[in-house]
């Protein structure tokens, strides 16, 4: 698997979880009490028995149970006294953050429930035809008088249980859609099962010489495993999801007016609460700064990659991330009023508008649904009128087309095929939310970048490291590591990098707004702007930079740039080639935003743009009749997102993001938006194939079963194969996205980027 | 034909016995982990049991 842990950004995983366990601790009816921890960074399968061992070892901790599927550990005790926090703090000592699973929260307990009774389903109604289909050889294979009956008994004793039992995901949702007046796939899909199953109940009594008991289990059999595929992409999905949403569910320590301090879930801020957020950690609620000086990184809600030095009086929102300075801040907005609130409205109102999408296999349905009634219908009525009136032949006919019409093909179409593609997806590192962001991914036309941390990987990186000496990067270094600022790590990274061991420095201060200070070998040394530095400023490239000072002679200069993603360039390449029109829609500064553009070849930008400007942008876009890709990941993203007619958020977004968005792609790479959308073509065309096999096969049955001649045996061979070739039609799709090793003469040179997929494609 | 009477019940007795084992194991939890339970296979299970409380 190419991205097996989806962890978002590493300041976001820092802030641990320190709220109370207790209120997640379950008790059993037998006494023992029960807790549910999601580990989102459990990825290598040794960790399953270093957590387990390391648990088990807690006195009072009667069990622990590692689910690797979910990152889930489960841990049960007795002892009243035994303290859950123990046991999360035995896990951050083995270097895993966990948070209390909230099934209601994420809605996955449903999807448990839902996929238990879907499979079980399942298993039930292939158990039943295959027995029945069994007892049916025997009777097409000449059985006669009570030993067909006979046989038609036994099938009947299996048949009936199973129906009333495997079909009800299909009852419900067909009585729920006839309940609201409406048609879908299910009425025709539940009226051909029950209808089967009576009729041929009363051809049994009446020693009749056919009977549909294997058409109606088989049926349903296809159809069940058709929709537990369909449950099975969502459910993955949903999993992961809540696994990255988990890693930011963020607190936030708050002041008390008698100076005591407790930590509090973001969610139960309230205004003019005293919050204190230490250097490093992200807001959780608006406010204005009461008491010290800091850089605040905004890039999350308005795409500014330089930091902001915020004083008494500043305001700040929720989502900025705190870099230099403790802050105290005063809490004006919680709930309803903060900036996210806001978001949310915008995103939601952006999101009625997407609602009218409506799926290719649901549009087919409303077609298909009501032609199949009529040819029952009409079938019935032409054999009243050609037999005068013999209801017996007349009902058994009209069954029979109910029966061959049934879906059974059109229900297996798209699930199969989706559930295929998201696994290929999965594998190559993204996420899709539902089946319906594929169809809308195979038609985009325009593709929008946010630039911070889309295009770019969101963090500076020391462009000219190879032009200052060694001396001057160990010094530098040694300054840096004491600070968090994205420009120190940045030149730590770049001296890690060189192999350049930090120098030891004294003193070590941080000014925010200015740099750093500190004592070397008894002399004052300084990492930090030039304009603290006492250096004149540059030409204005609007780049941040870092001056080296020793004593008063400036010694390097540390130019910063925010890095492109290292196949940004070749991916924008590839989606222009094929005639996509590909745009940046950023919040940034203008100078960064045209450097980006013209490194990336792209002719159309917008800097500057606020949330609002973004949404409008996407929405006047769309109103033109284009189809809108957004790809965005932060605050000020979500509400185009949300408007754009499909989005994707990489896995380092804000939760907002990646809720908002319909598909989340991992690592460091932009390859994924390409392999998304070459994906979702595939499946979109194999879609269509099956939906052509599929109506194909009715078109030739239907005729046989309006004019009487559809013996069970017809039915049942005719259902399956065109199953199975639907099946079997869909599974190419992995094979020709398979993994290839890629030969030894075509393998990129050293240092050249690694692009397989690229190339392969383009071969 | 008398041979039926005891085909017909053993090949259904034996369907049921599959299908009655599948929801068993369904509902005993062993697929709800299907990724674990195949690195558990790899896992060294030597390791000793806690001296105390023992229920495990």
């Amino acid at each position: 698997m190419m991205t097996c842990c989806p962890v978002g950004p590493a300041i976001d995983a820092a802030t641990l979880f320190a709220g109370d366990l207790e209120p997640w601790v379950t008790t059993r009816p037998d006494g023992t009490r029960e807790l549910d921890l999601i580990i989102p960074g459990l990825c290598s399968p040794e960790s399953i028995s270093v957590i387990e061992e390391a648990l088990e070892q807690l006195s009072g901790l009667a069990s622990a149970r590692v689910n690797f599927t979910c990152k889930r550990v489960v841990a049960t005790w007795n002892d009243v006294s035994f303290s859950a926090a123990a046991i999360s703090g035995k896990l951050n000592e083995l270097g895993f953050i966990s948070r209390p699973f909230d099934p209601s929260h994420s809605g996955l307990k449903a999807d448990d429930a839902q996929s238990r009774l879907l499979l079980r389903a399942v298993a039930v109604s292939g158990f039943a035809a295959a027995n029945i289909m069994l007892l049916s050889v025997s009777v097409w294979s000449g059985a006669e008088g009570s030993t067909r009956d006979l046989f038609h008994w036994i099938s009947a004793g299996i048949a009936l249980p199973a129906v009333a039992y495997a079909g009800r995901p299909f009852f419900r949702s067909a009585v729920r859609a006839l309940s609201s007046g409406q048609f879908n796939m299910d009425v025709p899909i539940s009226l051909a099962v029950c209808l089967a199953a009576l009729m041929s109940l009363f051809e049994t009594f009446n020693h009749g010489e056919v009977a549909y008991f294997d058409a109606s289990v088989t049926l349903l059999f296809f159809l069940l495993t058709g929709r537990y595929l369909d449950h099975l992409m969502r459910a993955r999905a949903r999993s992961a999801v809540s696994q990255l949403l988990s890693l930011s569910a963020s607190s936030a320590m708050v002041e008390e007016a008698d100076g005591t301090t407790r930590v509090l879930a973001a969610t139960a801020l309230q205004p003019h609460m005293k919050m204190l957020v230490a250097a490093g950690e992200r807001l959780a609620a608006d406010g204005v700064v009461i008491a010290g000086t800091s850089e605040i990184d905004r890039s999350l809600l308005t795409g500014e990659t330089i930091p902001e030095v915020v004083a008494k009086g500043a305001i700040v929102h929720a989502g900025m991330l705190n870099l230099t300075g403790p802050i105290a801040i005063d809490v004006t907005a919680a709930g309803q009023d903060t900036f996210l609130a806001e978001i949310i409205r915008l995103m939601a109102s952006a999101e009625q508008s997407r609602s009218r999408f409506v799926q290719i296999a649901d549009r087919l349905a409303r077609i298909y649904a009501p032609a199949v009634h009529i040819l029952a219908a009409t079938t019935l009525a032409g054999w009243l009128l050609w037999t005068g009136g013999d209801w017996h032949i007349s009902l058994m006919t009209a069954i029979a087309v109910l029966i061959i019409t049934c879906p059974c093909a059109l229900g297996l179409a798209v699930p199969a095929v989706q559930t295929v593609a998201s696994g290929v997806l999965f594998r190559n590192g993204v996420m899709i939310k539902d089946g319906a962001a594929l169809e809308k991914l195979s038609g985009i036309d325009t593709v929008i970048f946010d630039k911070t941390g889309t295009l770019t990987l969101g963090r500076p990186r020391l462009t000219n490291s190879a032009a200052l000496s060694s001396m001057d990067m160990a010094l530098a270094a040694g300054l840096a590591r004491a600070s968090r600022h994205p420009l120190s790590r940045a030149v730590c990274e770049a001296a890690k990098f060189r192999g350049i061991v930090p120098l030891a420095v004294e003193g070590v201060q941080e000014i925010p707004g200015c740099g750093l200070s500190a004592i070397f070998q008894g002399e004052p040394v300084r990492l930090g702007s030039r304009r603290w530095c006492g250096i004149a400023e540059n030409d204005g490239q609007g780049l941040p930079e870092f001056v080296l000072m020793r004593g008063s002679k400036a010694t390097g200069i540390f130019a910063f740039e925010d890095e492109l993603r290292g196949d940004a360039a070749a991916v924008i390449a590839k989606l222009q080639s094929e005639g996509l029109q590909v745009e940046i829609l950023s919040g940034d500064r203008e100078v960064a935003v045209r450097r980006a553009a013209s490194a990336l070849g792209i002719d159309k930008w917008q800097a500057g743009a606020t949330l609002h400007q973004k949404l409008a942008y996407v929405e006047q876009l769309k109103a033109m009749g284009r189809k809108v890709l957004m790809v965005g990941d932060g605050l000020n993203d979500a509400p185009a997102l949300a408007a754009g007619l499909t989005s994707m958020a990489p896995a380092s977004a804000t939760d907002i993001g990646r809720t908002a968005a319909d598909s989340i792609f991992m690592g460091e790479s932009l390859q994924p938006v390409l392999v998304a959308r070459d994906v979702a073509i595939a499946t979109q065309s194999l879609s269509l194939q099956n939906f052509v096999l599929a109506v194909g096969y009715n078109l030739v049955a239907v005729p046989i079963a309006m004019l009487g001649f559809a013996s069970p045996l017809i039915a049942a061979v005719a259902m399956s194969t065109s199953s199975i070739i639907v099946i079997g039609n869909s599974l190419r799709l992995g094979l020709f996205f398979r993994k290839q090793p890629v030969p030894a003469e075509a393998r990129p040179q050293q240092g050249a980027p690694d692009l397989p997929y690229l190339e392969r494609r383009a071969a | 034909m008398t041979i039926l009477l005891f085909l017909i019940p053993v090949a259904l007795a034996l369907g049921a016995l599959g299908l009655a084992a599948f929801l068993w194991s369904l509902r005993s939890g062993q697929f709800d982990d299907l990724d674990g339970a195949a690195n558990r296979i790899l896992v060294d299970e030597d390791r000793p049991k806690r001296p105390a409380d023992g229920n495990k």
